[in-house]
């Protein structure tokens, strides 16, 4: 029983998420997995404050059935075929440990630093969290989509924007880890 | 019956980020550290499998079953928006150590912190809709 609960490899993944792509295709939709915010902020009146988000929402419904759906995955995912833990390179581990008391890798799924349930309203987790949601939120839409829209579906479209983007998200990362971790944790 | 196809298509999915650790914050880091092969084969399998497949669909000029267009559009000529909305959001995924995909499959999993991550991302959203008339696209 043990394969069930193994982390599945690369070449497992990949290749099962071109086949998510190519299911939304061939039923008429584009993956990318950061429109349905924009539809919740439509379905909720945002049209009302900008004209972002004054268009017809309900069509795009099906995008939220999509997030529900992850929702749902990743609960059965967590509660039976995972054992929750990842394990990642041993010398970038002891790295996060020495130099950002950041521990669990190895151990968990999260970092208990960040993401433990009790520090649900512990300022620096909740600062942290919102502001990395807002960046998220934000240069998505700026950006016209996140990883799934540019990395997946825009890069195999052979689409140079998509390229721009993914350049971005890795500027933006490394800059992230190399020059501001030191600075927030 | 359609709904029910986003939604085993939007579970599917889900199991596959978490089984595949695609939605664990230590991953990004290591990916961002350029520690592991692993997430670079992902995306880059994924990557090779669409390539090949959006040919085949736009050279045998495959229609959806649904009847609908099929949506493969281009996307804009621009460089500032999607460097820049790029930027912004390598910063956040990097933080958070979660994209859109796997927020969601995170707040599945029972981890509520990430709900912070979430309201943030609708919030950061909802800013844009407000300032983009002002941003240079």
């Amino acid at each position: 029983m043990d394969w069930i609960y193994a982390p599945w490899p690369w070449y497992v993944a990949g290749p099962l998420i071109a086949l998510t792509m190519f299911a939304l295709l061939l039923i008429g939709k584009q993956f990318g997995m950061s429109s349905n915010l924009r539809t919740c902020c439509a379905a909720v009146g945002g049209d009302k404050i900008a004209d972002f988000f004054n268009f017809n929402w309900k069509k795009d419904r099906w995008n939220l059935m999509v997030a529900v759906g992850a929702i749902v995955g990743g609960y059965l995912a967590a509660n039976y075929m995972s054992t929750n833990t990842v394990a990642i390179n041993p010398s970038i581990a002891t790295e996060l440990s020495q130099k950002y008391q950041i521990s669990g890798a190895g151990t968990a799924y999260l970092p208990s630093e960040l993401f433990a349930n009790e520090r649900f309203f512990e300022w620096k987790s909740v600062v942290t969290l919102l502001l990395g949601g807002v960046l998220i939120g934000f240069g998505a839409r700026y950006a016209g989509g996140c990883t799934s829209g540019h990395a997946i579906s825009g890069l195999s479209n052979l689409q140079l924007p998509s390229l721009l983007a993914v350049i971005g998200f890795f500027i933006g990362g490394m800059t992230m880890v190399y020059f501001l971790f030191p600075l927030i944790f | 019956m359609k709904y029910l196809a986003y939604l085993f298509i939007g579970t599917f999915f889900g199991i596959v980020m978490y089984k595949s650790e695609a939605a664990s914050w230590f991953r990004i880091y290591e990916m961002f550290r350029f520690g592991s092969f692993h997430m670079y084969g992902i995306i880059g399998s994924a990557l090779v499998l669409g390539i090949i497949g959006v040919q085949i669909i736009k050279r045998k000029n495959v229609k959806p079953i649904t009847g609908e267009p099929m949506q493969l559009h281009a996307k804009n000529k621009s460089v500032p928006r999607y460097l820049f909305g790029g930027i912004l959001f390598g910063l956040g995924w990097a933080l958070a150590g979660a994209c859109p995909g796997p927020m969601f499959v995170l707040a599945g999993a029972g981890y509520l912190t990430i709900l912070w991550v979430i309201l943030g991302a609708l919030i950061g959203t909802f800013l844009y809709g407000i300032l983009r008339n002002r941003l240079p696209h």
